[in-house]
């Protein structure tokens, strides 16, 4: 066979690959981004404690987060659409025109405010969700999720014994000021309320959360001060 | 071929066709005789369902690829049906990795890296270079799907007992029903770690040998 007939027919090759995965691609597309939006009502949701089955997502979701705001940086609402906030994109731009999604629960009366947080673990991203109490200090539950920590170790930040210490932790100390939680490695103490116990063997994306979590909280603080002196 | 004139025609399903497809499932299976693609058997192998999915996406991988395979051996230039070999797998797994991600969100993020792996299991390649490539479509498909439930019988069997021991539950329902907790039993949470895996691999390897005497080596 000449070397002719093997170019040939390894460009037909890609060519007709490339056709069939792109088709699917883009057939197969609208479902996936359906199931993305579902994920993400189930992560939100599951802050204030509540489990969503899939099918039943959509409905609890509109039924107990009952105001979406867009803020910007000095904690003013701005306009746009709080779901569709991408915090990838907007940790990109500079602070000033950042677009910070907040949403707001209404559980049985008791309102829950939850904030989006993304950073940077071991391997790629992290991103996850706090809920707080009314008070805007204590945390209520907090929702992780990783794009590729390692199973076992890194990847354990998204487990429900990890993600549960977050619960009646707080972020401001007596005097007021601004003390995100910290992962503590080597384990925190037990009446430390600003502080959670790390992961063993994963050092790095529990230190991504620790920055995560400051950097995630500070862009909020105009508006969670404000909203306090409201209270 | 001389085949035209000294065979008669075969049947669909001849004893010759039928062993193709029983024989991965027993003497030459897979995972417990030849020992291939035991990386996502220990992974994967934590929940039935999961487990499910990964064989009937193998299956489907693994029969297909085989049959293209089959298809286009006259035309395949030798030197680089490697390569062929290979895009034909990553273009089928992608596929598979799309569609699962469309219809079953959860068990593709419960399967995460392990879907896009199926391109390096060994077993998939194996059976294109030594079988696919030089036989007829349909013993290739009956090789294919042989093959793949063999590792898919492995993984299932596998699954259960890990399933069973580790979480007290099948397809993610209770089954050890709650007076056997109270009485002091407990679920084995070293079931769900990759270690017991292999060392269940292992003991399924050993009974396997032990009630075929022929497939131990003596030497």
């Amino acid at each position: 066979m000449s070397n002719r007939y093997v170019f040939m027919y390894a460009s037909v090759m890609v060519v007709v690959v490339a056709l069939v995965l792109s088709s699917a691609a883009t057939l197969l597309r609208p479902l996936q981004d359906r199931n993305m939006r579902i994920e993400k009502m189930q992560n939100i949701l599951s802050t204030i404690g509540i489990e969503a089955h899939r099918n039943e997502a959509i409905e609890l979701f509109e039924e107990y987060i009952k105001e979406t705001k867009v803020l910007n940086y000095q904690g003013e609402e701005i306009d746009g659409d709080a779901f569709e906030v991408d915090l990838q994109d907007e940790n990109r731009k500079p602070l000033e025109e950042r677009q910070l999604p907040l949403f707001i629960a209404d559980v049985d009366d008791e309102l829950f405010y939850i904030v989006p947080i993304r950073g940077n673990g071991l391997w790629g991203a992290i991103w996850g969700y706090l809920s707080f109490y009314e008070d805007l200090v204590t945390i209520a539950g907090a929702n992780f999720d990783h794009a590729s920590e390692t199973p076992g170790l890194g990847a354990e930040i998204a487990d429900p014994p990890f993600e549960n210490q977050f619960m009646g932790k707080k972020i401001f100390d007596e005097e007021g000021g601004f003390k995100p939680v910290t992962v503590v490695k080597g384990g925190a103490p037990d009446d430390d309320p600003h502080a959670v116990d790390a992961i063993s063997g994963g050092t790095i994306t529990s230190n991504g959360v620790t920055d995560m979590l400051r950097n995630g909280l500070k862009v909020y603080l105009p508006y969670f001060e404000k909203q306090k002196t409201i209270l | 071929m001389s085949e035209k004139n000294t065979a008669p025609k075969e049947t669909l399903f001849s004893p010759k066709n039928r062993k193709l497809l029983t024989e991965p499932i027993g003497k030459e299976n897979p995972i417990t005789v030849q020992v291939l693609g035991i990386c996502s058997v220990l992974a994967i192998t934590v929940q039935l369902e999961a487990s499910l999915v990964m064989a009937i996406s193998v299956v489907a991988v693994m029969g297909s690829a085989n049959v293209i395979i089959s298809l286009l051996r006259h035309g395949i230039p030798p030197r680089i049906r490697i390569i062929v070999q290979l895009t034909v797998i990553a273009s089928l797994v992608v596929l598979v990795d799309q569609i699962l991600k469309a219809f079953l969100y959860d068990v593709s993020r419960q399967l995460s890296v392990f879907v896009g792996l199926i391109i390096t299991n060994c077993i998939i390649m194996g059976r294109l270079e030594a079988f696919a490539l030089s036989n007829k479509v349909w013993p290739s498909f009956l090789d294919g799907i042989g093959n793949a439930a063999g590792y898919g019988s492995i993984l299932l069997l596998l699954a259960a007992i890990r399933e069973l021991l580790g979480s007290g539950t099948l397809m993610g329902y209770q089954v050890i029903p709650n007076f056997i907790y109270q009485i002091g039993y407990e679920d084995n949470g070293l079931m769900i770690l990759p270690p017991m895996a292999l060392i269940t691999v292992g003991i399924i390897i050993w009974v396997h040998r032990h009630r075929d005497r022929s497939l131990v080596d003596v030497s």
